[in-house]
């Protein structure tokens, strides 16, 4: 094998390709096929020395749709996501948002994006107040003050308001961190894990508040998630990863039927020990 | 153009708003080069009074101390508001929103001169009423030199930063050690002329090096060169434009790299 054959994605060494994208048939009936898509990856690859984190992954999100990236621990969930926020540069392929390609246009689109990570903090020194200031400023939010009290509501925020941020508790620390990332209105959300450390009612809570924001807002929203039961209340499609590849997706319920499971639950394990 | 000088602004109240919540932060700016200028104030005072032919380089001593200080609470208040970033995880939340690098490079500028004024002037004022030491009789030289060596603090906080974000907090140490490496080529306490024939050239390389020789010009002479301060400019831009360069360009090799993401404690 040559040193250009090495470095090539596999793709490149074989006839095989997985081009998988959701077809039209999948759209949201309010949505026009003719839409660019709000994300769009393409033959996306990331290699870290020798090792493919992400190998040739291919997918789009039309407008207006909530996917779900999922995958075990190493899958590469994180690393596309990453790729699509501009964080990471693919070694091959690209990652386009709102017709953008993160690696070289990202300063286009970022004001019309954001995420939310319980890998990625707050300034823990801060008040909830200062941080939501300083993060509305960064995105240029128009009417700040408004859309703070907005999120205070919508967020039960007031009597966290005046505290710093560092001291809360995980819950709370959660929806300072969500309404942080709907700060500016975003068209793009991309979230990963969003309910991790949180009770099921708690959880339950920021789902309803995320699916509330979808609506009012037809945003879109990526996340990646190891609970079935999120993705399944949240997700219009699901994309499926194992070692850096994409192994299934489909709508929740096409996908527990298509591999003869009983829930969304069941295909993951399934397809986790079979990939 | 607007957006821009919101978003620096927003950073420097992000940075205000750290330093105001703690008064062991504003103690600890104040407190190390209060402590330093007392030690070489009582030597000042020690030779000033000691009548003998060291008393005439006393004042240049002292001179050479606070505006090494200058320079090291200038690159420290720069390195430590951007290593805030990093110790509190937050640098994948600017660098996903809409914050420029340059934005982010100027805040730190700004937020690394209300630290070295919060640091420095209370320092200058004791020392002229402790010891009789009055650095502000250097007159307008002094504000080329303090403008001098706060560029070149800011072009060796850029380098630092950026190799922070690309060697994570391997490169922290830097901050701290980078400085003393300067030291002894800088001539701070001693004229160019003392240093061996071929070393010279890389004094002359090195801003700081015009500061303090202008420095002993002004005290020992009366004299303020402007010629120096010039050249240093010059170079100074220079160093500026490399530090930023490097800075992006470490920024971009973090982003291939895959850093940014889990970059924190």
């Amino acid at each position: 094998m040559s040193r250009i054959e090495r470095f090539l994605p596999r793709r490149h060494l074989t006839s095989v390709s997985t081009n998988i994208v959701p077809s039209e048939g999948n759209a949201p009936a309010s949505l026009g096929t003719a839409d660019a898509p709000a994300i769009a990856v393409e033959d996306l690859c990331k290699k870290y020395r020798t090792h493919w984190a992400v190998d040739e992954v291919n997918f789009i999100v039309p407008k207006g749709w909530t996917v779900g990236l999922l995958g075990g621990n190493g899958a590469g969930k994180t690393t596309t996501i990453a790729m699509i926020m501009g964080l990471v540069v693919p070694s091959f392929g690209r990652a386009m948002v709102l017709g953008h390609d993160m690696a070289t246009e990202r300063h286009k689109v970022l004001s019309r994006m954001n995420f939310e990570s319980p890998y990625v903090a707050l300034p823990g020194r801060l008040t909830v107040r200062q941080n939501l200031m300083v993060f509305g400023r960064l995105y240029g939010v128009a009417d700040l003050k408004a859309r703070i009290e907005e999120l205070i509501e919508d967020f039960e925020l007031g009597d966290v308001l005046d505290r710093v941020t560092g001291r809360l508790s995980a819950g709370q620390k959660t929806r300072v961190a969500v309404a942080k990332a709907l700060i500016n209105d975003p068209d793009v959300l991309l979230l990963d894990e969003p309910t991790a450390s949180l009770d099921p009612d708690r959880a339950e809570w920021v789902r309803s508040r995320l699916v509330a924001y979808q609506k009012r807002r037809g945003a879109t929203i990526l996340l990646s998630s190891h609970n079935m039961t999120e993705v399944e209340q949240l997700c219009d499609f699901v994309v499926i990863m194992s070692h850096g590849r994409v192994v299934a997706m489909g709508r929740p319920g096409e996908l527990a039927e298509r591999f003869k499971c009983r829930d969304l639950d069941e295909v993951f394990i399934y397809l986790a020990r079979v990939a | 153009m607007t957006q821009s000088l919101n978003r620096i602004a927003a950073m420097t109240a992000r940075y205000y708003y750290i330093l105001r919540s703690s008064w062991l932060r504003l103690l600890e700016i104040v407190y190390w080069p209060a402590m330093q200028m007392l030690v070489w104030g009582f030597l000042y005072t020690y030779l000033y009074d000691s009548k003998s032919a060291m008393a005439s380089t006393a004042g240049l001593l002292l001179g050479a101390v606070l505006l090494w200080d200058v320079l090291f609470r200038g690159q420290l208040g720069f390195t430590f508001t951007f290593l805030e970033e990093i110790w509190s995880r937050n640098l994948a939340n600017l660098m996903m929103s809409p914050l420029q690098p340059f934005e982010l490079a100027g805040s730190l500028m700004l937020m690394s001169l209300i630290r070295l004024v919060i640091g420095t002037l209370p320092v200058l004022l004791l020392t002229l009423v402790l010891f009789g030491f009055n650095l502000f009789a250097m007159g307008p030289g002094l504000v080329a030199f303090f403008l001098n060596l706060v560029l070149t603090s800011w072009a060796i906080g850029l380098v630092i930063a950026g190799l922070v974000i690309r060697q994570g907090f391997g490169a922290e140490s830097l901050a701290y050690s980078i400085m003393i490496v300067l030291l002894p080529l800088c001539c701070v306490y001693y004229p160019v002329a003392a240093l061996p024939l071929w070393l010279q050239p890389v004094a002359w390389s090195l801003t700081p090096t015009y500061v303090f020789e202008g420095m002993r010009a002004v005290l020992l002479d009366g004299t303020f060169r402007t010629d120096l301060m010039i050249e240093c400019l010059a170079l100074n831009a220079v160093y500026l434009g490399i530090g930023f360069t490097t800075f992006v360009a470490l920024l971009q090799s973090a982003r291939h790299k895959g850093g940014l993401l889990t970059m924190g404690e």
